[in-house]
């Protein structure tokens, strides 16, 4: 661990590239990083704090898309009923699938979450108002709360950056709360929580749920600073990559899938022109990660800062 | 009846690809998400077979599951292998990022259209109450010959015994001077085979694509969670049930046609949470 001076002085830097951030780099680049960031630590709670495996986490990314868009572009309401549009849907139709799918543990789990995800993804296909092939195109960026002027891409990440940041610190919040000790007593052994009292799967819902409705804030963020909807963010593709993301930064670290969010999106970006060999180097990287380094980055150089600075630590290693 | 005929052909490919899933799933403790992948190199390897080297479709039965099961293998050997003590969740995600790969590979190499197979069989079979393409005739008997053959192997000979031995308690069996590691490369290399001989088969249906296998595996899952891993019976059972429920959804109500067996699923889980054939774990 970090000494707290140490800790502050990392916030520090990290707030002021953040402020900054903007007017060095292409502005709408960051907030879809921001984007993907949140994205990844939605599916990190249920994974790296519930233990629960979801390969379907797209449905609620790309579903929240398609709500945001319905009620700006075809409604025409503003942005921010939006917003509340896509997480209240992600987070219904994470009841229904996650009531289903905590019916069966382990592998079967990830099954049946990735084949929710493929029923939502023709659901999508063929339903008349997410555009089929073409999407959602052309959302318009309204005045949030009528008076915030997101069509400037600086003003609109300073949005994005103030939700990513609620949703992180919804995370961080749940994490450290009893509930979150909770989910981390059934991760590690759901037959004592049973046995201690607790309701393992309502736990287990609720976890999905919230995770549910944080991917849907994301995606329906996504969908107003890109201005569009597309089969590719509920697709399966979508589903692994958020994996990836969480697994290159580190599973069940706070900041890991934060950071694996940036280098994928990084990655995307400088690779576009690749094509199909993007998908190659994500399926090489999935190998070497879970061959070598299943820690992923974070988890890695924490081992490593410990190894160096505290080489006879009698403090028990924690969990999180 | 049509439709009906064709759910069976489609229940056919199901029932070979989750019968391969859940031989490997028992043996290594892995879901094999390079299932789909597999699939579609074994069309893959009949395609080129016979444009290179005009091997005919009745030979790439048999050369192509051997070679596609030959990489299985030193897949197994190389990568599988090193993540067995590990939980489920890590294999899943080795398969994925190989079936990334492998579909990436074949994308940037033939692209995402797909090329033609010739049907080795032409002609039509008059079953009384309908006329079936021959060649569609044979995919569904052939498929349910192998199955069958799979489940014989399986249940009723000294291999199988085995086989069903080490996964039940690998150490035991070891210690009775059996090679355990090498059976599992051996199931391995057979589920595998599996796959690519069900891509064979499909080469004349489908187009061959390298993108062929990616959403029939996911379709694959959710026959496997409706039907449980626990039995091989139950695998080839509700592969072809499956079948003909997607042939008759798309006779009476085709938009539902591609999400009948997801709702199926949900379903299952609802009655009966460890699947139709399954044990509860």
């Amino acid at each position: 661990m970090m000494k707290d001076s140490q800790r502050t002085l990392v916030i520090a830097i990290v707030a002021a590239l953040a402020l900054a951030a903007p007017w060095v780099a292409y502005p709408v680049f960051l907030m879809t990083a921001l984007c993907f960031a949140l994205f990844a630590c939605a599916f990190n709670l249920l994974l790296g704090y519930a233990g629960l495996m979801s390969f379907g986490h797209a449905m609620f990314f790309g579903m929240a898309g398609y709500f945001y868009g319905h009620v700006v572009k075809t409604w025409n309401l503003p942005p921010e009923l939006g917003l509340i549009a896509g997480v209240a849907g992600a987070a219904a139709i994470g009841l229904v699938t996650g009531a289903l799918a905590i019916r069966r543990q382990g592998i079967y789990f990830a099954m049946i979450t990735l084949a929710f995800a493929q029923m939502v993804y023709f659901f999508c296909v063929q339903a008349p108002f997410t555009g089929g092939e073409d999407g959602l195109q052309g959302i318009p960026r309204k005045p949030l709360l009528g008076i915030i002027p997101t069509h400037d891409d600086h003003v609109l990440y300073y949005v994005v950056l103030a939700i990513f940041l609620f949703g992180f610190g919804t995370i961080y919040r749940i994490i450290h709360s009893p509930f979150g000790q909770v989910l981390k007593a059934i991760r590690d052994n759901e037959q004592r929580a049973v046995s201690l009292g607790y309701e393992a799967d309502r736990y287990k819902l609720l976890a999905f749920v919230l995770s549910a409705a944080l991917a849907g804030l994301a995606g329906a963020t996504k969908a107003m600073v890109l201005q569009f909807a597309t089969l590719t963010d509920v697709s399966a593709a979508m589903s692994g990559e958020v994996v990836l993301m969480a697994l290159v930064g580190g599973l069940g670290t706070i900041t890991g899938p934060v950071i694996g969010a940036f280098i994928l999106v990084t990655m995307q970006n400088y690779l576009a022109s690749f094509g199909e060999f993007v998908l190659v180097i994500q399926g090489v990287i999935f190998v070497v990660i879970v061959i070598a380094f299943r820690r992923g980055l974070v988890g890695e150089l924490s081992a490593l800062w410990r190894a160096r600075f505290q080489p006879r630590s009698t403090e028990p290693e924690t969990a999180d | 009846m049509a439709q009906v005929a064709i759910g069976l052909v489609n229940g056919a490919f199901y029932a070979m690809l989750s019968l391969g899933l859940a031989v490997i799933f028992g043996m290594l403790n892995v879901i094999n998400f390079t299932h789909g992948a597999q699939f579609m190199m074994g069309a893959f390897a009949a395609w080129l077979l016979l444009g290179h080297l005009d091997v005919p479709f009745w030979a790439s039965l048999i050369l192509s599951p051997l070679l596609v099961g030959l990489f299985g293998v030193i897949l197994e050997r190389l990568l599988l292998k090193r993540i067995y003590h590990l939980d489920h969740l890590y294999g899943f995600l080795l398969t994925f990022g190989l079936a990334l790969i492998i579909e990436g590979l074949a994308q940037w190499k033939w692209g995402s259209s797909g090329a033609p197979y010739p049907a080795p069989i032409t002609g039509g079979t008059n079953l009384g109450f309908m006329i079936m393409p021959t060649y569609r005739l044979f995919v569904v008997v052939a498929a349910l010959v192998v199955c069958l053959a799979t489940w014989y192997g399986i249940e009723r000979t000294r291999l199988g015994a085995y086989l069903r031995a080490a996964t039940e308690n690998p150490t035991l069996v070891r210690a009775f001077g059996i090679n355990v590691p090498r059976l599992i490369t051996l199931t391995y290399g057979l589920g595998v085979a599996l796959a690519a001989l069900a891509g064979v088969l499909a080469a004349p249906i489908q187009q061959v694509s390298a993108l062929m296998g990616t959403n029939l595996v996911l379709v694959v899952f959710a026959v496997v969670v409706i039907g449980g891993m626990g039995s091989i019976m139950g695998s080839i059972v509700t592969g072809f049930g499956l079948g003909l429920i997607e042939g008759l959804t798309k006779v009476y109500y085709p938009p539902a046609s591609n999400t009948v067996i997801f709702v199926v699923m949900a379903l299952v889980l609802l009655v009966k949470p460890a699947g139709l054939f399954g044990q509860k774990r």
